[in-house]
Protein backbone atom coordinates (compact mmCIF):
# COMPACT_ATOMS: atom_id res chain seq x y z
CA UNK A 1 0.00 0.00 0.00
CA UNK A 2 1.20 3.50 -0.77
CA UNK A 3 1.75 6.14 1.85
CA UNK A 4 0.05 9.52 1.45
CA UNK A 5 2.39 11.46 3.73
CA UNK A 6 5.95 10.13 4.11
CA UNK A 7 5.66 10.32 7.91
CA UNK A 8 2.45 8.30 8.18
CA UNK A 9 1.60 4.66 7.42
CA UNK A 10 -0.65 4.12 4.38
CA UNK A 11 -4.01 5.75 5.02
CA UNK A 12 -6.19 2.63 4.62
CA UNK A 13 -4.62 1.14 7.77
CA UNK A 14 -6.61 3.35 10.14
CA UNK A 15 -9.86 2.52 8.37
CA UNK A 16 -9.06 -1.20 8.31
CA UNK A 17 -8.37 -1.16 12.05
CA UNK A 18 -11.86 0.19 12.65
CA UNK A 19 -13.79 -1.81 10.07
CA UNK A 20 -11.75 -4.88 9.25
CA UNK A 21 -9.03 -5.58 11.82
CA UNK A 22 -8.41 -8.91 10.03
CA UNK A 23 -8.39 -7.91 6.35
CA UNK A 24 -7.49 -10.25 3.51
CA UNK A 25 -4.67 -8.86 1.39
CA UNK A 26 -3.55 -10.19 -1.97
CA UNK A 27 0.23 -10.69 -2.22
CA UNK A 28 2.45 -10.79 -5.32
CA UNK A 29 2.39 -14.63 -5.35
CA UNK A 30 -1.42 -14.89 -5.32
CA UNK A 31 -1.72 -15.84 -1.65
CA UNK A 32 -4.07 -13.86 0.60
CA UNK A 33 -3.07 -13.79 4.26
CA UNK A 34 -4.65 -11.56 6.89
CA UNK A 35 -3.34 -8.06 7.46
CA UNK A 36 -3.78 -7.31 11.17
CA UNK A 37 -3.82 -3.64 12.23
CA UNK A 38 -5.06 -3.60 15.83
CA UNK A 39 -2.56 -3.29 18.71
CA UNK A 40 -4.15 -5.87 21.04
CA UNK A 41 -4.56 -8.47 18.28
CA UNK A 42 -0.96 -8.03 17.16
CA UNK A 43 0.31 -8.36 20.72
CA UNK A 44 -1.65 -11.56 21.21
CA UNK A 45 -0.47 -13.10 17.93
CA UNK A 46 3.20 -12.23 18.43
CA UNK A 47 3.25 -13.67 21.96
CA UNK A 48 1.22 -16.81 21.13
CA UNK A 49 3.07 -20.13 20.82
CA UNK A 50 0.66 -21.36 18.14
CA UNK A 51 1.78 -18.63 15.75
CA UNK A 52 5.00 -19.74 14.07
CA UNK A 53 7.74 -17.52 12.62
CA UNK A 54 9.14 -20.29 10.40
CA UNK A 55 9.41 -19.11 6.80
CA UNK A 56 9.60 -22.69 5.51
CA UNK A 57 5.95 -23.23 6.42
CA UNK A 58 4.05 -23.16 3.08
CA UNK A 59 1.48 -20.74 4.52
CA UNK A 60 4.10 -18.21 5.68
CA UNK A 61 3.32 -14.85 3.99
CA UNK A 62 6.16 -13.81 1.71
CA UNK A 63 5.81 -10.08 1.22
CA UNK A 64 7.92 -9.90 -1.93
CA UNK A 65 9.99 -12.26 -3.99
CA UNK A 66 13.48 -11.19 -2.94
CA UNK A 67 12.52 -11.25 0.73
CA UNK A 68 11.19 -14.78 0.30
CA UNK A 69 14.66 -15.92 -0.78
CA UNK A 70 16.22 -14.14 2.20
CA UNK A 71 13.69 -15.54 4.70
CA UNK A 72 14.02 -19.08 3.35
CA UNK A 73 17.81 -18.91 3.54
CA UNK A 74 17.75 -17.64 7.13
CA UNK A 75 18.85 -20.38 9.54
CA UNK A 76 19.16 -18.08 12.57
CA UNK A 77 16.76 -18.04 15.52
CA UNK A 78 14.82 -15.20 13.88
CA UNK A 79 12.91 -17.77 11.84
CA UNK A 80 12.70 -20.50 14.52
CA UNK A 81 10.10 -21.33 17.13
CA UNK A 82 10.71 -22.54 20.66
CA UNK A 83 12.41 -24.40 22.23
CA UNK A 84 15.18 -24.08 19.61
CA UNK A 85 14.73 -20.31 19.32
CA UNK A 86 15.52 -19.65 22.98
CA UNK A 87 18.43 -22.09 23.03
CA UNK A 88 20.17 -20.30 20.14
CA UNK A 89 19.20 -16.75 21.11
CA UNK A 90 20.65 -17.28 24.59
CA UNK A 91 24.06 -17.85 23.01
CA UNK A 92 24.23 -14.12 22.22
CA UNK A 93 21.93 -12.38 24.71
CA UNK A 94 24.75 -11.70 27.18
CA UNK A 95 26.40 -9.46 24.57
CA UNK A 96 23.44 -7.02 24.45
CA UNK A 97 22.54 -6.53 28.12
CA UNK A 98 21.96 -3.11 29.66
CA UNK A 99 25.29 -3.38 31.49
CA UNK A 100 27.23 -4.31 28.36
CA UNK A 101 25.64 -1.52 26.33
CA UNK A 102 26.26 1.05 29.05
CA UNK A 103 29.92 0.08 28.98
CA UNK A 104 29.93 0.72 25.22
CA UNK A 105 28.45 4.22 25.51
CA UNK A 106 31.81 6.06 25.58
CA UNK A 107 32.90 4.17 22.45
CA UNK A 108 29.60 5.02 20.72
CA UNK A 109 29.99 8.69 21.71
CA UNK A 110 33.54 8.76 20.31
CA UNK A 111 32.36 7.31 17.02
CA UNK A 112 29.48 9.77 16.78
CA UNK A 113 31.79 12.71 17.57
CA UNK A 114 34.28 11.63 14.94
CA UNK A 115 31.59 11.12 12.27
CA UNK A 116 30.08 14.54 13.03
CA UNK A 117 33.52 16.17 13.00
CA UNK A 118 34.20 14.69 9.55
CA UNK A 119 30.73 15.66 8.38
CA UNK A 120 31.27 19.28 9.48
CA UNK A 121 34.24 19.52 7.10
CA UNK A 122 32.16 18.51 4.08
CA UNK A 123 30.34 21.02 1.87
CA UNK A 124 26.93 22.23 3.05
CA UNK A 125 24.23 19.96 1.70
CA UNK A 126 26.26 16.76 2.07
CA UNK A 127 24.25 13.61 2.62
CA UNK A 128 23.73 12.83 6.32
CA UNK A 129 22.73 9.23 5.50
CA UNK A 130 25.93 8.42 3.65
CA UNK A 131 28.30 10.18 6.03
CA UNK A 132 26.73 9.68 9.47
CA UNK A 133 23.58 7.52 9.67
CA UNK A 134 24.91 4.60 7.59
CA UNK A 135 28.46 4.29 8.97
CA UNK A 136 27.46 4.65 12.64
CA UNK A 137 25.71 1.29 13.25
CA UNK A 138 28.29 -0.40 11.02
CA UNK A 139 31.16 0.88 13.13
CA UNK A 140 29.50 -0.14 16.39
CA UNK A 141 28.48 -3.67 15.42
CA UNK A 142 31.74 -4.45 13.59
CA UNK A 143 33.63 -3.33 16.71
CA UNK A 144 31.50 -5.57 18.94
CA UNK A 145 31.68 -8.60 16.67
CA UNK A 146 35.35 -8.17 15.84
CA UNK A 147 34.85 -7.76 12.08
CA UNK A 148 37.70 -5.66 10.67
CA UNK A 149 36.12 -2.32 9.72
CA UNK A 150 37.93 -2.33 6.40
CA UNK A 151 35.83 -5.34 5.40
CA UNK A 152 32.51 -3.63 6.05
CA UNK A 153 31.85 -3.09 2.34
CA UNK A 154 31.13 -6.83 2.01
CA UNK A 155 28.07 -6.79 4.20
CA UNK A 156 27.06 -3.21 3.47
CA UNK A 157 26.50 -4.41 -0.09
CA UNK A 158 24.87 -7.63 1.12
CA UNK A 159 22.27 -5.95 3.33
CA UNK A 160 21.40 -3.49 0.57
CA UNK A 161 20.59 -6.35 -1.79
CA UNK A 162 18.90 -8.55 0.80
CA UNK A 163 16.60 -5.80 2.08
CA UNK A 164 15.64 -4.32 -1.30
CA UNK A 165 12.18 -5.20 -2.59
CA UNK A 166 13.42 -4.97 -6.18
CA UNK A 167 16.21 -7.54 -5.72
CA UNK A 168 15.70 -10.79 -7.60
CA UNK A 169 15.89 -14.11 -5.75
CA UNK A 170 19.12 -14.85 -7.66
CA UNK A 171 20.68 -11.55 -6.47
CA UNK A 172 19.69 -12.33 -2.90
CA UNK A 173 21.04 -15.88 -2.98
CA UNK A 174 24.36 -14.75 -4.51
CA UNK A 175 24.69 -12.02 -1.93
CA UNK A 176 23.95 -14.38 0.97
CA UNK A 177 26.58 -16.77 -0.42
CA UNK A 178 29.19 -13.99 -0.56
CA UNK A 179 28.57 -12.98 3.04
CA UNK A 180 28.43 -16.61 4.15
CA UNK A 181 31.85 -17.34 2.63
CA UNK A 182 33.31 -14.20 4.17
CA UNK A 183 32.06 -15.12 7.67
CA UNK A 184 33.23 -18.71 7.23
CA UNK A 185 36.78 -17.42 6.71
CA UNK A 186 36.45 -14.97 9.59
CA UNK A 187 35.43 -17.79 11.97
CA UNK A 188 38.52 -19.75 10.94
CA UNK A 189 40.68 -16.69 11.64
CA UNK A 190 39.06 -16.12 15.06
CA UNK A 191 39.48 -19.78 16.02
CA UNK A 192 43.19 -19.55 15.26
CA UNK A 193 43.61 -16.19 16.95
CA UNK A 194 40.80 -15.47 19.46
CA UNK A 195 40.30 -11.86 20.59
CA UNK A 196 38.03 -10.03 23.01
CA UNK A 197 34.99 -9.92 20.73
CA UNK A 198 31.59 -11.56 20.17
CA UNK A 199 32.65 -13.84 17.31
CA UNK A 200 35.68 -15.16 19.21
CA UNK A 201 33.49 -15.92 22.25
CA UNK A 202 30.89 -17.69 20.08
CA UNK A 203 33.60 -19.79 18.47
CA UNK A 204 35.19 -20.74 21.80
CA UNK A 205 32.06 -21.16 23.94
CA UNK A 206 29.51 -22.50 21.44
CA UNK A 207 31.10 -23.81 18.24
CA UNK A 208 34.11 -25.65 19.64
CA UNK A 209 32.20 -27.50 22.43
CA UNK A 210 29.59 -28.52 19.80
CA UNK A 211 26.57 -26.51 21.07
CA UNK A 212 26.03 -25.10 17.59
CA UNK A 213 27.07 -26.20 14.10
CA UNK A 214 29.12 -23.96 11.85
CA UNK A 215 26.32 -23.17 9.40
CA UNK A 216 23.91 -22.10 12.14
CA UNK A 217 26.62 -20.00 13.78
CA UNK A 218 27.31 -18.21 10.50
CA UNK A 219 23.58 -17.52 10.20
CA UNK A 220 23.47 -16.07 13.71
CA UNK A 221 26.44 -13.78 13.00
CA UNK A 222 24.85 -12.78 9.70
CA UNK A 223 21.71 -11.81 11.61
CA UNK A 224 23.68 -9.74 14.14
CA UNK A 225 25.50 -7.94 11.34
CA UNK A 226 22.51 -7.11 9.21
CA UNK A 227 19.62 -6.67 11.67
CA UNK A 228 20.91 -3.56 13.38
CA UNK A 229 22.31 -2.02 10.27
CA UNK A 230 19.53 -0.72 8.02
CA UNK A 231 17.12 -0.26 10.90
CA UNK A 232 19.38 1.97 13.01
CA UNK A 233 20.50 3.84 9.91
CA UNK A 234 16.85 4.48 9.02
CA UNK A 235 15.96 5.61 12.53
CA UNK A 236 19.00 7.90 12.75
CA UNK A 237 18.11 9.75 9.55
CA UNK A 238 14.31 9.68 9.98
CA UNK A 239 14.65 10.81 13.60
CA UNK A 240 16.73 13.85 12.64
CA UNK A 241 14.33 14.65 9.79
CA UNK A 242 11.24 14.25 11.99
CA UNK A 243 12.69 16.58 14.63
CA UNK A 244 13.68 19.15 11.98
CA UNK A 245 10.13 19.10 10.62
CA UNK A 246 8.69 19.58 14.15
CA UNK A 247 10.69 22.53 15.54
CA UNK A 248 8.43 22.87 18.60
CA UNK A 249 9.25 19.28 19.59
CA UNK A 250 12.93 19.76 18.84
CA UNK A 251 12.93 22.84 21.10
CA UNK A 252 11.56 20.69 23.97
CA UNK A 253 14.43 18.22 23.84
CA UNK A 254 17.02 20.96 23.34
CA UNK A 255 15.71 22.65 26.48
CA UNK A 256 15.80 19.42 28.46
CA UNK A 257 18.35 16.82 27.34
CA UNK A 258 16.90 14.40 29.93
CA UNK A 259 13.94 14.10 27.57
CA UNK A 260 15.98 12.49 24.80
CA UNK A 261 15.36 8.85 25.87
CA UNK A 262 11.64 9.64 26.02
CA UNK A 263 11.78 11.23 22.56
CA UNK A 264 13.58 8.16 21.18
CA UNK A 265 10.59 5.97 22.14
CA UNK A 266 8.19 8.38 20.47
CA UNK A 267 10.37 8.46 17.34
CA UNK A 268 10.39 4.65 17.27
CA UNK A 269 6.60 4.59 17.59
CA UNK A 270 6.09 7.31 15.00
CA UNK A 271 8.58 5.98 12.43
CA UNK A 272 8.59 2.17 12.87
CA UNK A 273 11.17 1.48 10.15
CA UNK A 274 10.25 -2.21 9.80
CA UNK A 275 7.16 -1.02 7.96
CA UNK A 276 6.12 -4.36 6.49
CA UNK A 277 5.45 -5.81 9.92
CA UNK A 278 5.89 -9.30 11.37
CA UNK A 279 4.75 -12.41 9.48
CA UNK A 280 3.39 -15.53 11.20
CA UNK A 281 1.52 -18.78 10.44
CA UNK A 282 -1.15 -20.31 12.70
CA UNK A 283 -0.16 -23.85 13.76
CA UNK A 284 -3.61 -24.44 15.31
CA UNK A 285 -6.99 -22.70 15.36
CA UNK A 286 -6.54 -19.63 17.56
CA UNK A 287 -9.19 -17.27 18.91
CA UNK A 288 -7.63 -13.80 18.62
CA UNK A 289 -9.82 -11.55 20.75
CA UNK A 290 -12.96 -13.01 19.20
CA UNK A 291 -11.62 -13.55 15.68
CA UNK A 292 -10.90 -17.15 14.73
CA UNK A 293 -7.66 -17.64 12.81
CA UNK A 294 -7.66 -21.15 11.39
CA UNK A 295 -4.72 -23.54 11.39
CA UNK A 296 -2.57 -22.95 8.30
CA UNK A 297 -3.55 -19.28 7.85
CA UNK A 298 -0.82 -16.70 7.30
CA UNK A 299 -0.94 -13.34 9.06
CA UNK A 300 0.96 -10.08 8.59
CA UNK A 301 1.02 -8.05 11.80
CA UNK A 302 1.38 -4.41 10.80
CA UNK A 303 3.47 -2.98 13.60
CA UNK A 304 3.32 0.55 12.08
CA UNK A 305 -0.49 0.32 12.22
CA UNK A 306 -0.39 -0.95 15.83
CA UNK A 307 1.79 2.00 16.75
CA UNK A 308 -0.96 4.33 15.47
CA UNK A 309 -3.76 2.59 17.40
CA UNK A 310 -5.69 5.40 19.11
CA UNK A 311 -6.82 3.03 21.89
CA UNK A 312 -3.26 3.11 23.14
CA UNK A 313 -1.87 6.32 21.74
CA UNK A 314 -4.39 9.20 21.72
CA UNK A 315 -4.02 11.45 18.65
CA UNK A 316 -1.77 8.75 17.19
CA UNK A 317 -0.71 10.70 14.10
CA UNK A 318 0.63 13.55 16.18
CA UNK A 319 4.35 13.50 16.91
CA UNK A 320 4.62 14.36 20.60
CA UNK A 321 7.87 13.78 22.50
CA UNK A 322 6.10 14.29 25.82
CA UNK A 323 3.74 11.33 25.40
CA UNK A 324 4.38 7.95 26.99
CA UNK A 325 5.18 5.88 23.91
CA UNK A 326 7.02 3.06 25.66
CA UNK A 327 4.49 0.37 24.74
CA UNK A 328 5.19 0.76 21.02
CA UNK A 329 5.94 -2.41 19.06
CA UNK A 330 8.60 -0.96 16.74
CA UNK A 331 10.96 -3.66 18.08
CA UNK A 332 8.24 -6.30 17.73
CA UNK A 333 6.72 -8.27 20.57
CA UNK A 334 6.95 -11.79 21.98
CA UNK A 335 10.00 -14.02 21.88
CA UNK A 336 11.36 -12.43 18.69
CA UNK A 337 11.42 -8.87 20.03
CA UNK A 338 14.62 -7.17 18.93
CA UNK A 339 17.74 -8.57 20.55
CA UNK A 340 19.69 -5.35 19.96
CA UNK A 341 17.08 -2.90 21.25
CA UNK A 342 19.14 -1.68 24.22
CA UNK A 343 22.04 -0.98 21.87
CA UNK A 344 19.77 0.71 19.32
CA UNK A 345 18.32 2.97 22.02
CA UNK A 346 21.81 3.95 23.19
CA UNK A 347 23.00 4.72 19.65
CA UNK A 348 19.90 6.81 18.89
CA UNK A 349 19.99 8.72 22.19
CA UNK A 350 23.64 9.59 21.65
CA UNK A 351 23.36 10.54 18.00
CA UNK A 352 20.27 12.77 18.37
CA UNK A 353 21.75 14.59 21.40
CA UNK A 354 25.09 15.06 19.70
CA UNK A 355 23.92 16.17 16.28
CA UNK A 356 21.71 19.01 17.55
CA UNK A 357 24.37 20.08 20.05
CA UNK A 358 27.06 20.16 17.47
CA UNK A 359 24.93 21.84 14.75
CA UNK A 360 22.45 24.25 16.43
CA UNK A 361 21.39 25.66 13.05
CA UNK A 362 20.86 22.27 11.40
CA UNK A 363 18.26 22.29 8.62
CA UNK A 364 17.24 20.57 5.41
CA UNK A 365 19.38 21.66 2.45
CA UNK A 366 16.70 20.83 -0.15
CA UNK A 367 12.91 21.23 -0.14
CA UNK A 368 11.16 18.46 1.81
CA UNK A 369 9.22 17.47 -1.32
CA UNK A 370 12.46 16.48 -3.07
CA UNK A 371 13.42 13.84 -0.49
CA UNK A 372 13.18 10.26 -1.70
CA UNK A 373 11.64 7.84 0.80
CA UNK A 374 12.34 4.12 0.93
CA UNK A 375 8.85 2.93 -0.03
CA UNK A 376 10.26 0.02 -2.00
CA UNK A 377 12.62 -1.27 0.68
CA UNK A 378 12.02 -3.79 3.47
CA UNK A 379 13.25 -1.15 5.92
CA UNK A 380 11.61 2.26 5.52
CA UNK A 381 13.48 5.56 5.80
CA UNK A 382 14.94 8.21 3.55
CA UNK A 383 17.45 7.44 0.78
CA UNK A 384 19.43 10.67 1.16
CA UNK A 385 19.22 13.47 3.70
CA UNK A 386 21.13 16.58 2.54
CA UNK A 387 21.57 18.94 5.50
CA UNK A 388 23.01 22.42 6.02
CA UNK A 389 24.43 23.68 9.31
CA UNK A 390 26.31 26.98 8.85
CA UNK B 1 -0.51 -1.22 48.77
CA UNK B 2 2.61 -3.35 48.65
CA UNK B 3 3.55 -5.53 45.74
CA UNK B 4 5.24 -8.89 45.35
CA UNK B 5 7.13 -9.73 42.14
CA UNK B 6 7.64 -13.13 40.57
CA UNK B 7 9.61 -13.93 37.42
CA UNK B 8 9.76 -16.91 35.06
CA UNK B 9 13.37 -17.13 33.97
CA UNK B 10 12.58 -19.85 31.43
CA UNK B 11 10.38 -17.42 29.49
CA UNK B 12 12.85 -14.49 29.56
CA UNK B 13 14.40 -13.46 26.21
CA UNK B 14 16.76 -10.85 27.68
CA UNK B 15 15.21 -7.89 25.90
CA UNK B 16 16.39 -5.75 28.84
CA UNK B 17 13.29 -3.56 29.14
CA UNK B 18 12.80 -4.37 32.84
CA UNK B 19 16.34 -3.26 33.70
CA UNK B 20 15.85 -0.02 31.76
CA UNK B 21 12.58 0.72 33.55
CA UNK B 22 13.35 -0.53 37.05
CA UNK B 23 17.08 -1.05 37.57
CA UNK B 24 16.79 -1.37 41.37
CA UNK B 25 14.50 -4.37 41.07
CA UNK B 26 15.78 -6.19 37.97
CA UNK B 27 19.22 -7.13 36.71
CA UNK B 28 20.54 -9.41 33.96
CA UNK B 29 22.82 -12.42 34.41
CA UNK B 30 26.31 -11.89 33.01
CA UNK B 31 26.28 -15.45 31.76
CA UNK B 32 23.23 -15.24 29.47
CA UNK B 33 21.49 -11.91 30.01
CA UNK B 34 18.48 -13.60 31.64
CA UNK B 35 16.57 -11.64 34.27
CA UNK B 36 17.60 -11.63 37.92
CA UNK B 37 15.11 -10.43 40.52
CA UNK B 38 16.86 -8.19 43.04
CA UNK B 39 13.85 -7.34 45.22
CA UNK B 40 10.88 -9.65 45.61
CA UNK B 41 9.02 -7.05 47.68
CA UNK B 42 10.05 -3.69 46.26
CA UNK B 43 9.22 -0.59 48.31
CA UNK B 44 6.18 1.48 47.32
CA UNK B 45 8.20 4.15 45.56
CA UNK B 46 9.42 1.55 43.04
CA UNK B 47 6.04 -0.10 42.49
CA UNK B 48 5.04 1.97 39.46
CA UNK B 49 8.31 1.30 37.64
CA UNK B 50 7.91 -2.43 38.35
CA UNK B 51 4.38 -2.43 36.94
CA UNK B 52 5.71 -0.69 33.83
CA UNK B 53 8.48 -3.27 33.50
CA UNK B 54 5.94 -6.09 33.73
CA UNK B 55 3.72 -4.43 31.12
CA UNK B 56 6.62 -3.95 28.70
CA UNK B 57 8.16 -7.41 29.05
CA UNK B 58 7.75 -8.94 25.57
CA UNK B 59 7.94 -12.48 26.95
CA UNK B 60 5.40 -11.77 29.71
CA UNK B 61 7.85 -13.25 32.20
CA UNK B 62 7.17 -10.79 35.06
CA UNK B 63 4.12 -10.96 37.31
CA UNK B 64 3.20 -8.29 39.83
CA UNK B 65 0.97 -9.43 42.69
CA UNK B 66 -0.87 -6.62 44.44
CA UNK B 67 -1.10 -7.56 48.12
Amino acid sequence: MQRGCPFHPPEPYAQLRKEQPFARVRLWDGTSPYLVTNFDDIKLILSHQDFSAQAINPAYPHVFEGRMAADLADRSFLRLDNPEHDRLRRMVTKEFTVKKVNALRPMIQQNVDRLLENYSKLPQGSDFVEHVAAPLPTEIITYMLGVPYGDHEVFHRATKIQFGTKSTPADVRASIKELFDYLDQLITAKAANPQDDVISRLVQEQLEPGHVDRETLINIIRLLLSAGHQTTQAMTAMGVLTLLQHPDQLALIKADPEMVPHAVEELLRYTTPLHIGARRVALADVDVNGHLVKKGEGVICSTPAANRDEQLFPNPDQFDVTRNASRHVAFGYGIHQCLGQVLARAELQIVYSSVFNRFPKLRLAIPFEQLRFRHEMFVYGVHELPLAWD
Amino acid sequence: MTIRVTIERSKCIAAGQCVLKSPDVFDQSEEDGIVILLKENPPDELAESVRTAARLCPAEAIKVHEE
